[in-house]
Protein backbone atom coordinates (compact mmCIF):
# COMPACT_ATOMS: atom_id res chain seq x y z
CA UNK A 1 0.00 0.00 0.00
CA UNK A 2 1.57 3.30 -1.05
CA UNK A 3 2.12 5.74 1.75
CA UNK A 4 0.51 8.70 0.03
CA UNK A 5 -0.24 11.79 2.00
CA UNK A 6 -4.03 11.97 1.82
CA UNK A 7 -4.11 15.44 3.31
CA UNK A 8 -2.17 17.43 0.76
CA UNK A 9 -5.47 18.03 -1.04
CA UNK A 10 -7.17 19.14 2.10
CA UNK A 11 -4.64 21.89 2.57
CA UNK A 12 -5.71 23.40 -0.73
CA UNK A 13 -9.32 23.28 0.40
CA UNK A 14 -11.12 26.54 1.33
CA UNK A 15 -9.22 28.30 4.08
CA UNK A 16 -10.71 28.23 7.60
CA UNK A 17 -12.93 31.15 8.53
CA UNK A 18 -10.92 34.33 8.77
CA UNK A 19 -12.15 34.88 12.30
CA UNK A 20 -10.12 31.94 13.64
CA UNK A 21 -6.73 32.92 15.08
CA UNK A 22 -3.75 31.46 13.14
CA UNK A 23 -2.51 29.29 16.04
CA UNK A 24 -5.96 27.67 16.52
CA UNK A 25 -7.02 26.35 13.10
CA UNK A 26 -10.45 24.95 12.30
CA UNK A 27 -10.53 21.42 13.85
CA UNK A 28 -12.06 20.10 10.65
CA UNK A 29 -8.86 20.99 8.78
CA UNK A 30 -6.54 19.09 11.16
CA UNK A 31 -4.90 16.18 9.44
CA UNK A 32 -4.77 12.68 10.86
CA UNK A 33 -1.52 10.76 10.37
CA UNK A 34 -1.87 7.01 10.86
CA UNK A 35 0.66 5.42 13.22
CA UNK A 36 3.43 3.53 11.44
CA UNK A 37 3.08 -0.21 11.94
CA UNK A 38 6.61 -1.40 11.34
CA UNK A 39 6.30 -4.60 13.39
CA UNK A 40 3.22 -5.63 11.50
CA UNK A 41 4.92 -5.19 8.14
CA UNK A 42 7.96 -7.16 9.27
CA UNK A 43 5.84 -10.04 10.57
CA UNK A 44 3.88 -10.15 7.32
CA UNK A 45 7.09 -10.20 5.29
CA UNK A 46 8.53 -13.09 7.28
CA UNK A 47 5.37 -15.15 7.03
CA UNK A 48 5.02 -14.49 3.30
CA UNK A 49 8.64 -15.50 2.73
CA UNK A 50 8.15 -18.78 4.63
CA UNK A 51 4.97 -19.46 2.72
CA UNK A 52 6.71 -18.87 -0.60
CA UNK A 53 9.49 -21.24 0.40
CA UNK A 54 7.01 -23.95 1.32
CA UNK A 55 5.09 -23.45 -1.91
CA UNK A 56 8.23 -23.61 -4.03
CA UNK A 57 9.35 -26.81 -2.32
CA UNK A 58 5.94 -28.41 -2.92
CA UNK A 59 5.83 -27.42 -6.57
CA UNK A 60 9.50 -28.22 -7.29
CA UNK A 61 9.57 -31.55 -5.46
CA UNK A 62 8.89 -34.14 -8.13
CA UNK A 63 7.98 -36.73 -5.51
CA UNK A 64 4.60 -35.01 -5.18
CA UNK A 65 4.01 -36.14 -8.77
CA UNK A 66 1.60 -33.36 -9.67
CA UNK A 67 1.23 -34.83 -13.15
CA UNK A 68 -0.20 -38.01 -11.61
CA UNK A 69 -2.53 -35.89 -9.49
CA UNK A 70 -3.78 -34.18 -12.64
CA UNK A 71 -4.21 -37.53 -14.41
CA UNK A 72 -6.39 -39.01 -11.72
CA UNK A 73 -8.24 -35.90 -10.52
CA UNK A 74 -11.18 -36.35 -12.89
CA UNK A 75 -11.14 -40.11 -13.49
CA UNK A 76 -14.43 -41.96 -13.24
CA UNK A 77 -13.30 -44.01 -10.25
CA UNK A 78 -12.41 -40.89 -8.26
CA UNK A 79 -15.55 -39.02 -9.29
CA UNK A 80 -17.67 -42.00 -8.37
CA UNK A 81 -16.02 -42.10 -4.95
CA UNK A 82 -16.62 -38.38 -4.58
CA UNK A 83 -20.26 -38.89 -5.52
CA UNK A 84 -20.68 -41.53 -2.85
CA UNK A 85 -18.98 -39.35 -0.26
CA UNK A 86 -21.31 -36.46 -1.14
CA UNK A 87 -24.56 -38.37 -0.99
CA UNK A 88 -23.47 -40.21 2.13
CA UNK A 89 -22.76 -36.83 3.74
CA UNK A 90 -26.13 -35.44 2.70
CA UNK A 91 -28.01 -38.56 3.80
CA UNK A 92 -26.26 -38.64 7.17
CA UNK A 93 -26.81 -34.92 7.77
CA UNK A 94 -30.50 -35.03 6.85
CA UNK A 95 -31.29 -38.25 8.71
CA UNK A 96 -29.02 -37.29 11.62
CA UNK A 97 -30.67 -33.90 12.08
CA UNK A 98 -34.16 -35.34 11.65
CA UNK A 99 -33.46 -37.88 14.39
CA UNK A 100 -31.56 -35.26 16.38
CA UNK A 101 -34.49 -32.82 16.26
CA UNK A 102 -36.81 -35.58 17.45
CA UNK A 103 -34.39 -36.39 20.29
CA UNK A 104 -34.15 -32.71 21.22
CA UNK A 105 -37.93 -32.39 21.28
CA UNK A 106 -38.11 -35.51 23.48
CA UNK A 107 -35.47 -34.13 25.80
CA UNK A 108 -37.40 -30.86 26.19
CA UNK A 109 -40.80 -32.49 26.64
CA UNK A 110 -42.68 -32.81 29.93
CA UNK A 111 -42.72 -36.59 29.63
CA UNK A 112 -40.03 -38.01 31.97
CA UNK A 113 -39.77 -41.26 30.01
CA UNK A 114 -39.12 -39.48 26.71
CA UNK A 115 -36.64 -37.16 28.45
CA UNK A 116 -34.79 -40.11 29.95
CA UNK A 117 -34.63 -42.09 26.72
CA UNK A 118 -33.31 -39.09 24.81
CA UNK A 119 -30.70 -38.43 27.45
CA UNK A 120 -29.64 -42.11 27.42
CA UNK A 121 -29.34 -42.14 23.64
CA UNK A 122 -27.09 -39.11 23.56
CA UNK A 123 -25.02 -40.47 26.43
CA UNK A 124 -24.52 -43.84 24.71
CA UNK A 125 -23.81 -42.71 21.17
CA UNK A 126 -21.54 -39.88 22.20
CA UNK A 127 -19.52 -42.29 24.30
CA UNK A 128 -18.99 -44.84 21.54
CA UNK A 129 -16.21 -44.19 19.00
CA UNK A 130 -17.72 -44.13 15.53
CA UNK A 131 -15.18 -46.69 14.32
CA UNK A 132 -16.23 -49.13 17.04
CA UNK A 133 -19.85 -48.55 16.18
CA UNK A 134 -19.30 -49.22 12.47
CA UNK A 135 -17.44 -52.44 13.20
CA UNK A 136 -20.22 -53.41 15.57
CA UNK A 137 -22.90 -52.94 12.90
CA UNK A 138 -20.68 -54.74 10.43
CA UNK A 139 -20.81 -57.76 12.70
CA UNK A 140 -24.44 -57.45 13.73
CA UNK A 141 -25.14 -60.73 11.95
CA UNK A 142 -23.40 -62.50 14.83
CA UNK A 143 -26.06 -61.18 17.23
CA UNK A 144 -29.09 -61.39 14.96
CA UNK A 145 -28.37 -63.85 12.12
CA UNK A 146 -31.81 -63.30 10.59
CA UNK A 147 -34.32 -60.46 10.71
CA UNK A 148 -37.90 -61.33 9.78
CA UNK A 149 -36.67 -64.43 7.99
CA UNK A 150 -34.13 -62.53 5.87
CA UNK A 151 -30.42 -62.99 6.43
CA UNK A 152 -29.04 -59.92 8.16
CA UNK A 153 -25.97 -59.93 5.93
CA UNK A 154 -28.14 -59.66 2.84
CA UNK A 155 -30.29 -56.98 4.42
CA UNK A 156 -27.45 -54.74 5.53
CA UNK A 157 -24.79 -54.14 2.91
CA UNK A 158 -21.75 -52.01 3.73
CA UNK A 159 -23.41 -48.82 2.42
CA UNK A 160 -26.54 -49.35 4.52
CA UNK A 161 -24.32 -49.98 7.53
CA UNK A 162 -22.39 -46.80 6.80
CA UNK A 163 -25.61 -44.76 6.64
CA UNK A 164 -27.01 -46.30 9.82
CA UNK A 165 -23.82 -46.06 11.83
CA UNK A 166 -22.96 -42.51 10.84
CA UNK A 167 -26.55 -41.33 11.27
CA UNK A 168 -26.89 -42.72 14.79
CA UNK A 169 -23.61 -41.06 15.70
CA UNK A 170 -24.53 -37.78 14.03
CA UNK A 171 -27.96 -37.69 15.68
CA UNK A 172 -26.44 -37.67 19.17
CA UNK A 173 -24.51 -34.51 18.36
CA UNK A 174 -27.33 -32.98 16.32
CA UNK A 175 -29.68 -33.48 19.27
CA UNK A 176 -27.44 -31.35 21.47
CA UNK A 177 -27.03 -28.68 18.81
CA UNK A 178 -30.79 -28.46 18.19
CA UNK A 179 -31.57 -28.50 21.90
CA UNK A 180 -29.11 -25.67 22.49
CA UNK A 181 -30.71 -23.74 19.65
CA UNK A 182 -34.22 -24.21 21.01
CA UNK A 183 -33.12 -23.18 24.49
CA UNK A 184 -31.58 -20.03 23.06
CA UNK A 185 -35.04 -18.80 22.03
CA UNK A 186 -36.64 -16.46 24.55
CA UNK A 187 -39.37 -18.18 26.59
CA UNK A 188 -41.62 -15.22 25.89
CA UNK A 189 -41.79 -16.26 22.24
CA UNK A 190 -43.45 -19.54 23.21
CA UNK A 191 -45.85 -17.79 25.57
CA UNK A 192 -46.81 -15.29 22.90
CA UNK A 193 -47.43 -18.14 20.47
CA UNK A 194 -49.47 -20.02 23.07
CA UNK A 195 -51.55 -17.00 23.93
CA UNK A 196 -52.30 -16.60 20.21
CA UNK A 197 -53.65 -20.16 20.15
CA UNK A 198 -50.94 -21.65 17.93
CA UNK A 199 -50.68 -25.42 18.18
CA UNK A 200 -47.57 -27.20 19.45
CA UNK A 201 -46.34 -28.24 16.01
CA UNK A 202 -46.94 -24.80 14.54
CA UNK A 203 -45.14 -23.17 17.49
CA UNK A 204 -42.12 -25.36 16.91
CA UNK A 205 -42.06 -25.10 13.11
CA UNK A 206 -42.99 -21.49 12.64
CA UNK A 207 -41.85 -19.66 15.78
CA UNK A 208 -39.19 -21.57 17.71
CA UNK A 209 -37.12 -23.41 15.09
CA UNK A 210 -36.58 -20.46 12.73
CA UNK A 211 -35.20 -18.47 15.65
CA UNK A 212 -33.26 -21.44 16.95
CA UNK A 213 -31.62 -21.73 13.53
CA UNK A 214 -29.47 -18.71 14.28
CA UNK A 215 -27.83 -20.71 17.04
CA UNK A 216 -28.01 -24.01 15.16
CA UNK A 217 -26.50 -23.10 11.78
CA UNK A 218 -22.90 -22.30 12.81
CA UNK A 219 -22.32 -25.56 14.72
CA UNK A 220 -24.32 -27.46 12.09
CA UNK A 221 -22.01 -26.03 9.44
CA UNK A 222 -19.05 -27.30 11.39
CA UNK A 223 -20.74 -30.68 11.73
CA UNK A 224 -21.42 -30.81 8.00
CA UNK A 225 -17.77 -30.25 7.19
CA UNK A 226 -16.78 -32.70 9.91
CA UNK A 227 -19.21 -35.27 8.52
CA UNK A 228 -17.92 -34.81 4.99
CA UNK A 229 -14.42 -35.67 6.11
CA UNK A 230 -15.66 -38.13 8.74
CA UNK A 231 -17.35 -40.28 6.11
CA UNK A 232 -13.83 -41.35 5.06
CA UNK A 233 -13.96 -43.71 8.03
CA UNK A 234 -16.30 -45.98 6.06
CA UNK A 235 -13.31 -47.06 3.99
CA UNK A 236 -12.63 -49.52 6.84
CA UNK A 237 -15.79 -51.43 5.93
CA UNK A 238 -14.94 -51.30 2.21
CA UNK A 239 -17.47 -48.69 1.18
CA UNK A 240 -16.14 -47.06 -1.96
CA UNK A 241 -16.13 -43.44 -0.91
CA UNK A 242 -13.60 -40.87 -2.09
CA UNK A 243 -10.80 -42.09 0.17
CA UNK A 244 -11.38 -45.78 -0.50
CA UNK A 245 -11.51 -45.14 -4.26
CA UNK A 246 -8.05 -43.56 -4.31
CA UNK A 247 -6.80 -46.30 -1.99
CA UNK A 248 -7.97 -48.89 -4.49
CA UNK A 249 -5.94 -47.11 -7.17
CA UNK A 250 -2.74 -46.74 -5.19
CA UNK A 251 -2.88 -50.31 -3.95
CA UNK A 252 -2.53 -51.15 -7.65
CA UNK A 253 -0.09 -48.42 -8.78
CA UNK A 254 1.79 -47.61 -5.55
CA UNK A 255 1.41 -43.87 -6.27
CA UNK A 256 0.31 -43.28 -2.68
CA UNK A 257 1.16 -39.61 -2.24
CA UNK A 258 -0.32 -38.19 -5.46
CA UNK A 259 -3.54 -40.16 -4.97
CA UNK A 260 -3.89 -39.00 -1.39
CA UNK A 261 -3.42 -35.50 -2.80
CA UNK A 262 -6.29 -36.12 -5.21
CA UNK A 263 -8.57 -36.99 -2.31
CA UNK A 264 -7.29 -34.08 -0.20
CA UNK A 265 -7.86 -31.56 -2.99
CA UNK A 266 -11.41 -32.79 -3.46
CA UNK A 267 -12.11 -32.55 0.26
CA UNK A 268 -10.75 -28.99 0.20
CA UNK A 269 -12.87 -28.02 -2.81
CA UNK A 270 -16.10 -29.34 -1.30
CA UNK A 271 -15.36 -27.89 2.14
CA UNK A 272 -14.78 -24.46 0.57
CA UNK A 273 -18.05 -24.60 -1.31
CA UNK A 274 -19.87 -25.62 1.89
CA UNK A 275 -18.25 -22.78 3.81
CA UNK A 276 -19.49 -20.28 1.24
CA UNK A 277 -22.96 -21.82 1.41
CA UNK A 278 -22.98 -21.47 5.19
CA UNK A 279 -22.44 -17.73 4.83
CA UNK A 280 -25.66 -17.36 2.86
CA UNK A 281 -27.64 -19.64 5.15
CA UNK A 282 -26.52 -17.66 8.19
CA UNK A 283 -27.50 -14.44 6.50
CA UNK A 284 -30.93 -15.87 5.73
CA UNK A 285 -31.62 -16.78 9.34
CA UNK A 286 -30.26 -13.48 10.62
CA UNK A 287 -33.11 -11.59 8.94
CA UNK A 288 -35.08 -9.39 11.26
CA UNK A 289 -32.18 -8.92 13.64
CA UNK A 290 -30.45 -5.60 14.01
CA UNK A 291 -27.69 -4.95 11.51
CA UNK A 292 -28.65 -7.74 9.13
CA UNK A 293 -31.11 -7.71 6.29
CA UNK B 1 -76.76 -15.36 38.42
CA UNK B 2 -74.53 -12.53 37.36
CA UNK B 3 -72.54 -14.72 34.96
CA UNK B 4 -74.56 -13.40 32.03
CA UNK B 5 -72.84 -10.06 32.31
CA UNK B 6 -69.52 -11.25 33.77
CA UNK B 7 -66.84 -11.52 31.11
CA UNK B 8 -64.26 -12.67 33.64
CA UNK B 9 -65.14 -14.51 36.80
CA UNK B 10 -62.25 -15.48 39.05
CA UNK B 11 -63.21 -17.43 42.17
CA UNK B 12 -60.97 -18.08 45.16
CA UNK B 13 -57.94 -18.77 43.02
CA UNK B 14 -54.86 -20.09 44.81
CA UNK B 15 -51.46 -20.53 43.21
CA UNK B 16 -48.06 -21.43 44.64
CA UNK B 17 -44.62 -21.82 43.18
CA UNK B 18 -43.15 -24.48 45.43
CA UNK B 19 -43.38 -23.10 48.96
CA UNK B 20 -44.10 -19.56 47.73
CA UNK B 21 -47.80 -18.73 47.84
CA UNK B 22 -48.36 -16.18 45.10
CA UNK B 23 -52.17 -16.05 44.95
CA UNK B 24 -53.96 -16.63 48.24
CA UNK B 25 -57.58 -16.73 47.26
CA UNK B 26 -58.42 -14.13 44.65
CA UNK B 27 -61.97 -13.25 43.62
CA UNK B 28 -62.49 -10.91 40.72
CA UNK B 29 -65.37 -10.11 38.43
CA UNK B 30 -65.03 -8.10 35.26
CA UNK B 31 -68.21 -7.17 33.46
CA UNK B 32 -68.43 -7.12 29.68
CA UNK B 33 -67.44 -3.79 28.19
CA UNK B 34 -65.61 -2.64 31.30
CA UNK B 35 -62.00 -1.77 31.95
CA UNK B 36 -60.37 -3.11 35.11
CA UNK B 37 -57.00 -1.74 36.13
CA UNK B 38 -54.91 -3.82 38.51
CA UNK B 39 -52.41 -1.99 40.72
CA UNK B 40 -50.04 -3.33 43.31
CA UNK B 41 -46.43 -3.53 44.41
CA UNK B 42 -43.92 -5.74 42.64
CA UNK B 43 -44.35 -9.40 43.51
CA UNK B 44 -47.95 -8.99 44.65
CA UNK B 45 -49.14 -11.52 42.07
CA UNK B 46 -50.60 -9.23 39.38
CA UNK B 47 -48.93 -10.96 36.43
CA UNK B 48 -49.70 -14.37 37.85
CA UNK B 49 -53.37 -13.49 38.20
CA UNK B 50 -53.49 -12.17 34.65
CA UNK B 51 -51.76 -15.28 33.32
CA UNK B 52 -54.25 -17.60 35.03
CA UNK B 53 -57.03 -15.88 33.09
CA UNK B 54 -55.74 -17.30 29.78
CA UNK B 55 -54.33 -20.45 31.38
CA UNK B 56 -50.69 -19.59 30.75
CA UNK B 57 -50.52 -20.42 34.46
CA UNK B 58 -52.54 -23.27 35.98
CA UNK B 59 -54.35 -22.59 39.23
CA UNK B 60 -53.87 -24.88 42.23
CA UNK B 61 -57.47 -24.41 43.33
CA UNK B 62 -60.38 -22.19 42.53
CA UNK B 63 -61.74 -21.45 39.09
CA UNK B 64 -61.50 -18.96 36.27
CA UNK B 65 -64.31 -18.42 33.78
CA UNK B 66 -64.29 -16.25 30.72
CA UNK B 67 -67.57 -15.42 29.04
CA UNK B 68 -69.35 -18.09 31.03
CA UNK B 69 -67.06 -21.03 30.34
CA UNK B 70 -64.35 -22.40 32.59
CA UNK B 71 -60.84 -21.69 31.36
CA UNK B 72 -58.70 -24.80 30.96
CA UNK B 73 -61.20 -27.19 32.55
CA UNK B 74 -64.48 -28.94 32.05
CA UNK B 75 -66.67 -29.51 35.04
CA UNK B 76 -68.46 -32.77 35.63
CA UNK B 77 -70.04 -33.17 39.03
CA UNK B 78 -67.54 -32.09 41.62
CA UNK B 79 -64.52 -32.59 39.43
CA UNK B 80 -62.64 -30.29 37.09
CA UNK B 81 -61.11 -32.19 34.19
CA UNK B 82 -58.26 -30.46 32.44
CA UNK B 83 -59.09 -29.76 28.82
CA UNK B 84 -57.04 -30.99 25.93
CA UNK B 85 -54.32 -28.75 24.55
CA UNK B 86 -56.34 -28.04 21.43
CA UNK B 87 -59.39 -26.93 23.38
CA UNK B 88 -57.30 -24.69 25.59
CA UNK B 89 -55.70 -23.11 22.51
CA UNK B 90 -59.16 -22.50 21.11
CA UNK B 91 -60.18 -20.72 24.32
CA UNK B 92 -57.05 -18.59 24.14
CA UNK B 93 -57.94 -17.31 20.70
CA UNK B 94 -60.80 -15.49 22.38
CA UNK B 95 -58.48 -13.83 24.90
CA UNK B 96 -55.84 -11.38 23.70
CA UNK B 97 -52.69 -11.01 25.78
CA UNK B 98 -50.26 -8.10 25.52
CA UNK B 99 -46.90 -8.58 27.23
CA UNK B 100 -44.63 -6.09 28.93
CA UNK B 101 -41.80 -6.96 26.51
CA UNK B 102 -44.04 -7.21 23.41
CA UNK B 103 -42.74 -10.66 22.43
CA UNK B 104 -43.18 -9.97 18.74
CA UNK B 105 -41.76 -12.67 16.51
CA UNK B 106 -38.45 -11.09 15.40
CA UNK B 107 -38.01 -13.23 12.29
CA UNK B 108 -41.41 -12.30 10.85
CA UNK B 109 -42.46 -8.99 9.36
CA UNK B 110 -45.02 -6.85 11.14
CA UNK B 111 -47.70 -8.09 8.76
CA UNK B 112 -46.75 -11.75 9.26
CA UNK B 113 -46.73 -11.25 13.03
CA UNK B 114 -50.35 -10.13 12.85
CA UNK B 115 -51.62 -12.68 10.31
CA UNK B 116 -49.92 -15.71 11.87
CA UNK B 117 -52.66 -16.52 14.38
CA UNK B 118 -55.72 -15.78 12.22
CA UNK B 119 -54.30 -17.93 9.45
CA UNK B 120 -53.09 -20.87 11.52
CA UNK B 121 -55.41 -20.87 14.54
CA UNK B 122 -58.63 -19.58 12.94
CA UNK B 123 -57.93 -20.93 9.43
CA UNK B 124 -58.72 -17.59 7.79
CA UNK B 125 -57.68 -17.28 4.15
CA UNK B 126 -54.36 -15.47 3.94
CA UNK B 127 -55.73 -12.69 1.74
CA UNK B 128 -58.50 -11.83 4.20
CA UNK B 129 -56.12 -12.00 7.15
CA UNK B 130 -53.74 -9.60 5.45
CA UNK B 131 -56.45 -7.14 4.60
CA UNK B 132 -57.67 -7.25 8.20
CA UNK B 133 -54.09 -6.86 9.46
CA UNK B 134 -53.56 -3.75 7.35
CA UNK B 135 -56.77 -2.26 8.70
CA UNK B 136 -55.57 -2.97 12.25
CA UNK B 137 -52.19 -1.40 11.52
CA UNK B 138 -53.98 1.65 10.27
CA UNK B 139 -55.98 1.74 13.48
CA UNK B 140 -52.82 1.74 15.65
CA UNK B 141 -51.21 4.33 13.36
CA UNK B 142 -48.64 2.06 11.71
CA UNK B 143 -50.06 1.56 8.23
CA UNK B 144 -46.65 2.16 6.65
CA UNK B 145 -44.82 -0.42 8.77
CA UNK B 146 -46.41 -3.61 7.43
CA UNK B 147 -43.21 -4.87 5.83
CA UNK B 148 -40.80 -3.78 8.55
CA UNK B 149 -39.24 -6.23 10.98
CA UNK B 150 -39.92 -5.65 14.69
CA UNK B 151 -36.32 -4.69 15.44
CA UNK B 152 -36.63 -1.79 13.03
CA UNK B 153 -39.38 -0.23 15.14
CA UNK B 154 -39.28 1.80 18.33
CA UNK B 155 -40.55 0.21 21.53
CA UNK B 156 -43.81 2.12 21.34
CA UNK B 157 -44.35 1.03 17.76
CA UNK B 158 -43.56 -2.58 18.66
CA UNK B 159 -46.10 -2.53 21.46
CA UNK B 160 -48.72 -1.10 19.11
CA UNK B 161 -48.00 -3.94 16.67
CA UNK B 162 -48.37 -6.39 19.56
CA UNK B 163 -51.77 -4.89 20.33
CA UNK B 164 -52.78 -5.18 16.67
CA UNK B 165 -51.60 -8.81 16.75
CA UNK B 166 -53.80 -9.53 19.75
CA UNK B 167 -56.76 -7.76 18.14
CA UNK B 168 -56.41 -9.79 14.95
CA UNK B 169 -58.15 -12.72 16.65
CA UNK B 170 -61.10 -10.45 17.48
CA UNK B 171 -60.92 -11.44 21.14
CA UNK B 172 -63.78 -10.79 23.51
CA UNK B 173 -61.30 -9.94 26.25
CA UNK B 174 -57.92 -8.21 26.25
CA UNK B 175 -55.32 -8.68 28.97
CA UNK B 176 -52.42 -6.22 29.30
CA UNK B 177 -49.45 -6.94 31.57
CA UNK B 178 -47.66 -3.64 32.17
CA UNK B 179 -47.85 -2.68 28.49
CA UNK B 180 -45.84 0.51 28.94
CA UNK B 181 -43.30 -0.50 31.60
CA UNK B 182 -40.58 -1.38 29.08
CA UNK B 183 -40.96 1.88 27.16
CA UNK B 184 -39.03 5.12 27.25
CA UNK B 185 -41.18 7.76 28.94
CA UNK B 186 -41.86 9.70 25.75
CA UNK B 187 -43.29 6.57 24.09
CA UNK B 188 -45.74 5.68 26.85
CA UNK B 189 -48.39 8.10 25.63
CA UNK B 190 -48.77 6.65 22.14
CA UNK B 191 -49.43 3.17 23.51
CA UNK B 192 -51.83 4.37 26.21
CA UNK B 193 -53.72 6.32 23.53
CA UNK B 194 -54.31 3.12 21.58
CA UNK B 195 -55.53 1.35 24.72
CA UNK B 196 -57.82 4.28 25.62
CA UNK B 197 -59.24 4.13 22.13
CA UNK B 198 -60.08 0.47 22.61
CA UNK B 199 -61.64 1.25 25.96
CA UNK B 200 -63.89 3.86 24.42
CA UNK B 201 -65.06 1.32 21.86
CA UNK B 202 -66.25 -0.92 24.65
CA UNK B 203 -63.52 -3.59 24.61
CA UNK B 204 -63.42 -5.58 27.83
CA UNK B 205 -59.96 -5.25 29.31
CA UNK B 206 -57.89 -6.09 32.34
CA UNK B 207 -54.84 -3.88 32.51
CA UNK B 208 -51.96 -4.29 34.95
CA UNK B 209 -50.13 -0.98 35.05
CA UNK B 210 -48.41 1.56 37.23
CA UNK B 211 -49.90 4.45 35.25
CA UNK B 212 -52.22 5.98 37.84
CA UNK B 213 -53.33 8.75 35.48
CA UNK B 214 -54.43 6.14 32.96
CA UNK B 215 -56.31 4.23 35.66
CA UNK B 216 -58.13 7.37 36.76
CA UNK B 217 -59.10 8.27 33.21
CA UNK B 218 -60.07 4.91 31.76
CA UNK B 219 -60.81 2.39 34.49
CA UNK B 220 -64.31 1.43 35.49
CA UNK B 221 -62.83 -0.53 38.36
CA UNK B 222 -59.47 -0.24 40.06
CA UNK B 223 -58.18 -3.30 41.89
CA UNK B 224 -55.37 -3.05 44.39
CA UNK B 225 -53.39 -6.25 45.07
CA UNK B 226 -50.84 -6.93 47.75
CA UNK B 227 -49.31 -10.17 49.00
CA UNK B 228 -51.35 -12.38 46.70
CA UNK B 229 -54.70 -10.92 47.71
CA UNK B 230 -57.01 -8.25 46.40
CA UNK B 231 -56.90 -5.69 49.19
CA UNK B 232 -59.54 -3.39 47.82
CA UNK B 233 -61.41 -2.59 44.65
CA UNK B 234 -63.90 -0.07 43.42
CA UNK B 235 -64.30 2.87 41.08
CA UNK B 236 -61.12 4.88 40.55
CA UNK B 237 -62.45 7.88 42.45
CA UNK B 238 -62.87 5.72 45.51
CA UNK B 239 -59.74 3.55 45.42
CA UNK B 240 -57.35 6.22 44.22
CA UNK B 241 -58.65 9.19 46.13
CA UNK B 242 -60.21 7.68 49.25
CA UNK B 243 -58.44 4.35 49.80
CA UNK B 244 -59.74 2.46 52.79
CA UNK B 245 -56.63 0.41 53.47
CA UNK B 246 -53.35 1.64 54.81
CA UNK B 247 -51.44 -0.52 52.31
CA UNK B 248 -53.24 1.09 49.38
CA UNK B 249 -52.49 4.53 50.78
CA UNK B 250 -48.82 3.79 51.24
CA UNK B 251 -48.53 2.23 47.75
CA UNK B 252 -50.24 5.21 46.11
CA UNK B 253 -48.04 7.65 47.98
CA UNK B 254 -45.00 5.93 46.46
CA UNK B 255 -46.32 5.76 42.92
CA UNK B 256 -47.86 9.20 42.62
N1 LIG C 1 -42.44 -19.21 37.24
C1 LIG C 1 -42.21 -18.81 38.52
N2 LIG C 1 -41.52 -19.59 39.37
C2 LIG C 1 -41.29 -19.21 40.63
N3 LIG C 1 -41.70 -18.06 41.17
C3 LIG C 1 -42.40 -17.23 40.38
C4 LIG C 1 -42.69 -17.55 39.02
N4 LIG C 1 -43.39 -16.53 38.48
C5 LIG C 1 -43.54 -15.62 39.46
N5 LIG C 1 -42.95 -16.02 40.62
C6 LIG C 1 -42.96 -15.31 41.88
O1 LIG C 1 -44.29 -15.03 42.23
C7 LIG C 1 -44.41 -13.78 42.83
C8 LIG C 1 -45.46 -12.96 42.11
O2 LIG C 1 -45.02 -12.73 40.80
P1 LIG C 1 -45.83 -11.82 39.78
O3 LIG C 1 -45.01 -11.81 38.54
O4 LIG C 1 -47.22 -12.29 39.67
O5 LIG C 1 -45.79 -10.41 40.48
P2 LIG C 1 -46.21 -9.00 39.90
O6 LIG C 1 -47.20 -8.45 40.83
O7 LIG C 1 -46.59 -9.13 38.49
O8 LIG C 1 -44.87 -8.17 40.04
P3 LIG C 1 -44.21 -7.12 39.03
O9 LIG C 1 -44.86 -5.81 39.30
O10 LIG C 1 -42.78 -7.12 39.45
O11 LIG C 1 -44.41 -7.63 37.65
C9 LIG C 1 -43.03 -13.14 42.80
O12 LIG C 1 -42.45 -13.29 44.08
C10 LIG C 1 -42.30 -13.97 41.77
O13 LIG C 1 -40.94 -14.03 42.11
MG1 LIG D 1 -45.69 -8.56 36.65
Amino acid sequence: MPLVDPVSDTLDAPAPPAAAPPDAPDPAALRIVPRRRTGRRAAAAVVLALLALALVSVVRNDAFQWDVVADYFLTTAVLRGLGLTLWLTVAVMVLGFALGTLLAAMRLSDNPVLRGVSWGYVWLFRSMPILVQLLFWFNIGALYPTVLGVKTVDLLGPVAIAVIGLTLHEAAYAAEVVRGGILSVDKGQLEAAQSLGLGAWRRLRRIVLPQAMRAIVPPAGNMLIGTLKGTSIVSVIAVQDLLYSVQLVYHRTYQVIPLLLVATLWYIVVTSVLGAGQFFVERHYARGTAGAR
Amino acid sequence: MSTQTAMVDVRSVHKSYGPLQVLKGVDLTVRAGEVTVVLGPSGSGKSTLLRTINHLEKVDSGSVSVDGSLVGYRRSGNKLHELREREILKQRTGIGFVFQNFHLFPHLTVLANITEAPVSALRRPKKDAEAAARALLDRVGLADKADAYPKQLSGGQQQRVAIARALALEPKLLLFDEPTSALDPELVGEVLDVIKDLAHQGTTMVVVTHEIGFAREVADTVVFMDGGRIVEQGPPGQVLDHPRHARTTSFLSKVL
